[in-house]
C-alpha cells in the first residue's frame, strides 16, 4: 500500500519535461517518496533504453522493478496503486470519461500546437498563435463545465485533467512573459488564467514546476540556439 | 448497473467499416447491453454527430442517457465502469491495466496509422510502411506471449481491453494484405497472433462485427474513387 521504500519507486525523467512533471505531481498528491533519476539532455541512459525499449522516452516509472511508460498511463497507475491517498480521477464514470477526453486532447492536439511557438516567426508564428488560442478557448469552456465554480477541473482538489494540462500551461505562462504574444488572456480565458496560478501554487505542484524565472532562462537558451 | 435500460437510452453513432466503432460494439456485447446503432452516411456528417462530438466531429460517439462520449478507448473504459456487474474488460491488477493501456495506445499511435496507408502506397514508401507494420506485429507478438500467459487472449481466458483495441483492426489488416498483395500476419514470425486472431474473430462478442475482406476491399475502392475527384466534400 502506501509504504514503499524510496528506492522501490523511481522516476526516470528530466525536470523541464511537462510529461515528467505530471508523474511527479501525481506521486506528490499520494505522498509517495521516490528516487528521481535525471536523464542527461542529449543522451539516453541504459536504464531508459531497457525500461522503455518501445519509445525510449521519458517519463518512465519503475515500481518494484516493473517499468511503466506514457505519462497519462503512469498517472492512472499511480491513482490505482495508491488508492488510499486522495483520488486523482473522479469517481463518476461520465466525469472520468470527460477528463480522459480532454487529457487526450491536450496530448493529441493542444501540446503539438504549442511546439516551437516561441522560436517561430512572422506568418508561421501567427498561425501557431491562432491554433493555440483556439485550443485555449475550448479548454476554458471545459474548465467552466468541469470545475462548477471551484478552483480546479477536479473541483476543490487537483485531479487528472489538472495534472494533464497544468505543466503545459505552466510553460505557456513563461512563454507569454517573454513578450511579443499573449496566449493566456484574462479576457478570453479568465478561468484558465486564474486556474494556472492556483495550480502552480498548489502544494503538490510547487517545486515540480520551477519558478517563471527559471523557465524563462531555459526559453532564452532555446531561442539562442 | 446492469439494469435493463431501454434501447433508446444507449446509442452508438458509427459506421460498419470503422475499427474504432467496432471496439465500442464489442464492449457493449461483452456486457450484453442492447443499443441503437445509428449509421452515419458515408461522405457526410449528421447533425447529431456534429452536435455530440463538436471537437473532433468523428465516429464513434457513444450516447448514454443523452450524454455523449467520444474517443473509442475512452468509451470502452466508460462501458467497463458503468456496467461493472458484467464481465470485466480491463484487468483488475494495476500493472496489467497499465500494460494493456500502453499497447492499446501503441495500436492507435504506431500500428494502425501506417497500416491504413499501405493500400494506396507504392514502391519505397510502401516498403517502409510494411516494415513499420511487421515490426509492430513482432512487438505485439511479444506482448501477447507475456500478457496471455498461455491462454487464448491478451486478457487471458476471455477477451479484454487490448484484445478489443487490436482485434478491431483485423478486418483492415486482412483487406490490406489482399489489396497490397503483401503478407503481414505471418504464422512463421507471429504464431501466437495468428491463432489469437482466429479465436478473437470467432468469439461470441465479436462475431459479425469484423467485416469480410471483400466488403472492405469494395469500400476501399469507393473511398479511393471519391478522393480522386468524385463529388465535392460535403460539410
Amino acid at each position: 500500500m502506501a509504504n514503499s521504500s524510496c528506492s522501490d519507486v523511481k522516476v526516470l525523467g528530466a525536470w523541464p519535461s511537462p510529461f515528467v512533471m505530471r508523474v511527479r505531481i501525481a506521486l506528490n498528491i499520494k505522498s509517495v517518496k521516490y528516487e528521481f533519476l535525471e536523464e542527461t539532455i542529449g543522451s539516453k541512459s541504459q536504464l531508459l533504453l531497457q525500461s522503455n525499449p518501445v519509445y525510449k522516452k521519458i517519463p518512465v516509472l519503475i515500481h518494484g522493478g516493473k517499468s511503466i511508460s506514457e505519462s497519462l498511463i503512469i498517472v492512472q497507475y499511480i491513482d490505482e496503486v495508491w488508492s488510499s491517498g486522495p483520488s486523482i480521477l473522479p469517481s463518476d464514470p461520465y466525469d472520468r470519461a470527460i477528463e480522459r477526453f480532454w487529457a487526450a486532447y491536450v496530448d493529441d492536439k493542444f501540446f503539438p500546437s504549442m511546439q516551437l511557438i516561441n522560436t517561430a516567426q512572422g506568418e508561421e508564428k501567427a498561425a501557431k498563435v491562432e491554433q493555440v488560442t483556439e485550443g485555449l478557448v475550448l479548454l476554458e469552456e471545459a474548465f467552466q463545465k468541469s470545475s462548477k465554480g471551484k478552483a480546479f477541473f477536479g473541483g476543490d482538489r487537483i485531479g487528472f485533467l489538472d495534472i494533464a494540462l497544468g505543466p503545459m500551461l505552466g510553460w505557456l505562462r513563461a512563454i507569454d512573459k517573454m513578450g511579443g504574444v499573449k496566449l493566456l488572456d484574462e479576457v478570453k480565458t479568465p478561468g484558465l488564467v486564474q486556474w494556472v496560478e492556483s495550480f502552480c501554487a498548489d502544494g503538490a505542484v510547487k517545486g515540480v514546476i520551477p519558478d517563471i524565472e527559471k523557465l524563462l532562462e531555459i526559453l532564452e537558451k532555446m531561442k539562442g540556439n | 448497473m446492469a439494469n435493463t435500460s431501454s434501447t433508446t437510452d444507449v446509442k452508438v453513432l458509427g459506421a460498419w467499416p470503422s475499427p474504432f466503432v467496432i471496439r465500442v460494439r464489442i464492449a457493449l456485447n461483452i456486457k450484453s447491453v442492447k443499443y441503437e446503432f445509428l449509421e452515419e452516411t458515408f461522405g457526410s456528417k449528421s447533425q447529431l454527430l456534429l452536435q455530440s462530438n463538436p471537437v473532433h466531429k468523428k465516429i464513434p460517439v457513444f450516447i448514454h442517457g443523452g450524454k455523449p462520449i467520444a474517443e473509442s478507448l475512452i468509451i470502452v473504459q466508460y462501458i467497463d465502469e458503468v456496467w461493472s456487474s458484467g464481465p470485466s474488460i480491463l484487468p483488475s491488477d494495476p500493472y496489467d491495466r497499465a500494460i494493456a493501456r500502453f499497447w492499446a495506445a501503441y495500436v492507435d499511435d504506431k500500428f494502425f496509422p501506417p497500416l491504413r496507408l499501405i493500400k494506396s502506397a507504392q514502391g519505397e514508401e510502401k516498403a517502409a510502411l510494411v516494415k513499420q507494420v511487421t515490426e509492430g506485429l513482432d512487438l505485439l507478438e511479444e506482448a501477447f506471449q507475456k500478457s496471455s500467459k498461455g491462454k487464448a487472449f491478451f486478457g487471458g481466458d476471455r477477451i479484454g481491453y487490448l484484445d478489443i483495441a487490436f482485434g478491431s483492426t483485423l478486418g483492415w489488416l486482412r483487406a490490406t494484405e489482399n489489396m497490397g498483395e503483401v503478407k503481414l500476419l505471418d504464422g512463421a514470425k507471429t504464431p501466437g497472433l495468428v491463432l489469437w486472431a482466429e479465436s478473437f474473430c470467432a468469439d461470441g462478442a465479436v462475431k459479425g462485427l469484423i467485416p469480410e475482406t471483400e466488403k472492405l476491399v469494395e469500400f476501399a475502392k469507393l473511398l479511393a474513387a471519391r478522393m480522386k475527384g468524385g463529388a465535392p466534400p460535403k460539410q
